[in-house]
């Protein structure tokens, strides 16, 4: 799978050489047509179910001064990535940002190179990851699973458990990109912070509830969210999501199940069969839970998600009023007000079976 | 009689008890106001007779608070006979005529002689021929009761060299140290004003200022003119009919007022029921009245003509300003003549930007006032000029008096100039001329709002090309390399397609501009 990548990548960053090769030589000047990336060019596509890019591309010329320098630090970045390919290294934002300092290519911050990144993706409908740039890395797994590694050269072809390690694996790059050998698991737990992760390999989840544990922390990383993937689709496993009972919880399964508006432009990053099982808005009055106030910016947040094209489903909708209703929030841990285990012994069975009711 | 009596005591004495009106209220401001004097004069000696001015003035410490001043010119020269009355007698002049000049009738050089006379027991020691055989050295004092010249000294020397021209000398109480600062700035201003002039003032320190003349062309000079009927009083009026030979009414007016001929008098005088070939000598004082008040308020007299005044001129005013501050770019403008109380006017103006001009806060704004070619260094917050400044709004011109190195310059010259006070130091905002400068300024604020535009679009075009020149290179490199070529692409002719636009550019602004 990586070979044929590294191709298609490679002939992609080529076709895009040759073309504004001849531009200049032709006398014109040098110019790009890109994928616009603003919120205007997003809309929700109901048969990938998830967020991409509409048709609209803007022109990012040298004729236009504005648009010189953006237009040489893109090609920058794409020389880079070709080079990257080639050689078979792999690079960080934050490497390719110091590598730019190398080049005479200003990025005012690191968070321009980012977007230029983003806009080399966009122009390729490629991943980072396809380039060998990858964001550092946060999120782990836990669980019977072994893997065989496909990259790098040095453990092609070495086997690991997932379950060896108490603290989990870290979801990089190989492990992301590993071959599934075995797997006795049947169900994926999602949970969005390391607390939670470390209780339920502590309570033994894996073996009670034979499942595969994944720690996003936070938002869920690319790798992590291509990983889930990967396991609901080959291994046809059905992902359950937990996330604390406030907007940006609600937020990381949203991500997870119909993509980012960051990452429109780009394909099979999206788990559309994954399942939010809380917390809910409403578990908070149905579990009990000690919850707190809303504030400003949660009350702010729940408004642009009201609007938001993903959001338009009723049960979203209907938990986001409930929000707005109750304005209290509620965080996977609460469940402690009612022993070390309830979350574990009350709350995953009945809501996995309000789930698959549900579904 | 009792008026001939009043007018020869008065004269001198006047001044003599009312000195401080004029200038010499105190030793500072009278050491300023008498070098003032006396370069004035020098210069109208030479100016009104189109001679290109050399002046050479020296202030010698003689201790005791006591100066001695020495003003030369290569003026006219003053007769041999007419040298005590010139220097020695004050007088009102004879003939009812005006004439652009910096003061009238010599007052002000009178009052430095007699200021000397009454501070240092000077006497007024004036050398002077008309390039003659002979020249001539007198030495002088007031007779201030009488108001007549006392000749202490006279002499008459040969003149082989036929040098032409006026050397007065003279000493006063003073105060130089305290008022160099004006002093100087006053020579700086006078030779901003007229780069056709040679000046040349040692002070008492031996310090030498010297402004030499560039150029030799000099604005034509000022002519007499009748006065307006606008523009005159019931005194006036009643001396020009005592001193008239017309025997009409209608003679009277056609001879000796501006603009009016036996037509427009005739009209004038139909209008006001008054019968034209009365006797002017006969008019009772009530009928006086009424024709002086009716000459006022007719408006079927032809507006004053400004053929007479002597404006500096658009070229030279820049020369001089060029001359003192190097600036980047002058705009200068010169209005058309207008009229005030039967008066005329011009009103020249300019605006300089950048060379050595300093950027000042916004409350001590570079202003240069001038009128009749005298630099105006008092009272810049009560004059026109000020206010006509703070009002306009630099914002719309993308000027900022506050963070650009502006230097502001206005000139009016006038027949009479409308001084707010005695002192002449500052000009009243009467609306005819508050008018004229904000247009002389605005119109100024336009030429130098699109010499910045100019500069500024053609900083960008270069700006824009040093741009493409350092990218295109950039870019050929990282397209060559994708390619997989070993060598970059020519980028050269994308860079001239990009230099033959910027030219494009720079001809569209040109065509914008004017």
């Amino acid at each position: 799978m990586q070979k044929r990548l590294n191709k298609e990548v490679l002939s992609k960053l080529t076709e895009l050489g040759i073309e504004v090769y001849g531009q200049i030589e032709r006398g014109e000047f040098p110019r790009i047509k890109l994928p616009i990336r603003s919120t205007s060019n997003i809309i929700f596509d109901e048969e990938l179910k998830q967020l991409v890019l509409g048709p609209y591309k803007a022109e990012r010329t040298a004729s236009n001064i504005k648009q010189i320098r953006s237009l040489t630090q893109l090609l920058w970045v794409a020389s880079f990535a070709k080079r990257l390919v080639e050689e078979g290294k792999s690079s960080t934002l934050r490497d390719l940002y110091y590598h730019s300092l190398n080049y005479g290519i200003r990025f005012r911050e690191q968070l321009e190179s980012d977007d230029t990144v983003t806009d080399l993706e966009a122009l390729l409908m490629e991943p980072r990851e396809a380039f060998n740039i990858f964001p550092k890395e946060r999120s782990s797994i836990f669980g019977d699973l072994t893997i065989e590694y496909t990259t790098p050269e040095t453990h092609k072809g070495m086997r690991a458990n997932l379950s060896s390690n108490p603290d989990g694996v870290m979801i990089g790059l190989s492990v992301a990109q590993a071959d599934f050998i075995s797997c006795k698991a049947d169900k994926v737990f999602v949970i969005e912070k390391n607390a939670v992760f470390r209780r339920f390999i502590e309570e033994r989840v894996y073996e009670r509830f034979n499942a595969i544990l994944i720690d996003t922390a936070g938002q869920a990383p690319r790798l992590a969210r291509l990983l889930l993937r990967r396991l609901n689709m080959e291994l046809g496993l059905p992902v359950y999501l937990l996330t604390d009972a406030d907007p940006w919880g609600m937020h990381i399964a949203m991500v997870i199940i119909r993509g980012s508006a960051n990452a429109a432009h780009l394909r099979e990053l999206t788990t559309p069969e994954a399942k939010w099982v809380g917390l809910w808005a409403t578990d908070i009055k149905r579990f009990n839970l000690p919850s707190f106030p809303l504030t400003k910016l949660d009350e702010e947040r729940i408004r642009l998600l009201e609007e938001d094209l993903r959001y338009r489903d009723f049960e979203w909708q209907s938990e986001l009023q409930e929000f707005k209703k109750t304005k209290r929030r509620a965080e996977l841990e609460s469940f402690s007000a009612h022993g070390l285990s309830a979350i574990v012994d009350k709350y995953l069975p009945k809501k996995l079976k309000m789930v698959s009711e549900a579904g | 009689m009792s008026g001939e009596k009043f007018k020869a005591i008065s004269a001198a004495d006047f001044f003599y008890k009312n000195k401080e009106i004029a200038g010499f209220d105190n030793p500072v401001r009278a050491t300023y106001t008498i070098i003032r004097e006396l370069v004035e004069n020098a210069l109208d000696a030479c100016e009104q007779y189109s001679i290109l001015p050399d002046v050479r003035v020296k202030l010698i410490d003689e201790g005791n608070s006591i100066y001695r001043l020495r003003v030369e010119d290569n003026g006219i020269g003053v007769p041999y006979e007419q040298v005590p009355y010139a220097f020695a007698q004050i007088l009102f002049g004879s003939k009812y005529t005006l004439r652009q000049s910096r003061g009238i009738f010599g007052l002000g050089g009178k009052m430095a002689v007699l200021y000397g006379q009454i501070t240092a027991h000077s006497t007024v020691k004036v050398t002077s021929s008309q390039g003659g055989y002979e020249k001539y050295t007198y030495e002088l004092n007031i007779n201030i009761q009488e108001n007549k010249p006392i000749i202490k000294r006279k002499e008459v020397l040969p003149n082989p060299s036929r040098w032409r021209g006026t050397i007065v000398q003279f000493s006063f109480e003073g105060d130089y140290v305290r008022a160099k600062p004006k002093v100087v700035e006053y020579f700086k201003q006078t030779s901003i004003i007229l780069p056709y002039a040679t000046i040349l003032f040692i002070d008492p320190d031996g310090v030498i200022y010297r402004f030499d003349r560039i150029t030799e062309k000099m604005p034509k000079p000022a002519e007499e003119v009748k006065p307006h009927p606008h523009g005159i009083d019931l005194e006036m009026v009643q001396r020009m009919i005592n001193s008239t030979r017309s025997s009409t009414l209608v003679d009277f007016l056609a001879n000796n007022f501006h603009r009016v001929g036996v037509a427009t008098a005739l009209n004038f005088l139909k209008s006001i029921k008054f019968k034209p070939d009365m006797n002017p000598k006969s008019l009772t004082p009530k009928e006086l009245l009424t024709l002086v008040n009716k000459m006022k308020e007719y408006d079927g007299f032809q507006p004053p003509d400004a053929q007479c005044l002597s404006s500096v001129g658009p070229e030279l005013l820049r020369a001089g300003i060029m001359r003192e501050f190097k600036p980047e770019f002058v705009a200068v403008t010169q209005r058309g003549a207008a009229a005030y109380g039967g008066h005329p006017f011009i009103v020249e103006a300019a605006i300089a930007y950048g060379g050595e001009i300093p950027i000042t806060p916004p409350d001590e704004l570079t202003v240069f006032r001038y009128a009749n070619k005298i630099p105006l260094l008092y009272d810049l917050h009560s004059d026109v000029t000020m206010k006509v400044i703070k009002k306009i709004n630099w914002k719309r011109y993308k000027l900022d008096p506050a963070t650009m190195p502006l230097a502001f310059f206005v000139h009016i010259c006038a027949t009479k100039v409308p001084y707010k006070t005695v002192g002449k130091e500052y000009i009243a905002d009467r609306p005819e001329v508050e008018y004229e400068i904000e247009w002389a300024l605005k119109t100024c604020a336009r030429q130098l709002r699109m010499h910045l535009a100019k500069k500024e679009k053609a900083a960008f075009v270069q700006r824009r090309l040093s741009v493409f020149e350092k990218y295109l290179p950039m870019i050929s490199q990282f397209a060559a390399e994708l390619a997989g070529s070993p060598n970059p692409p020519h980028h050269e002719k994308v860079l001239k397609r990009l230099q033959i636009h910027a030219k494009e550019i720079e001809q569209r602004s040109v065509v914008q501009v004017n």
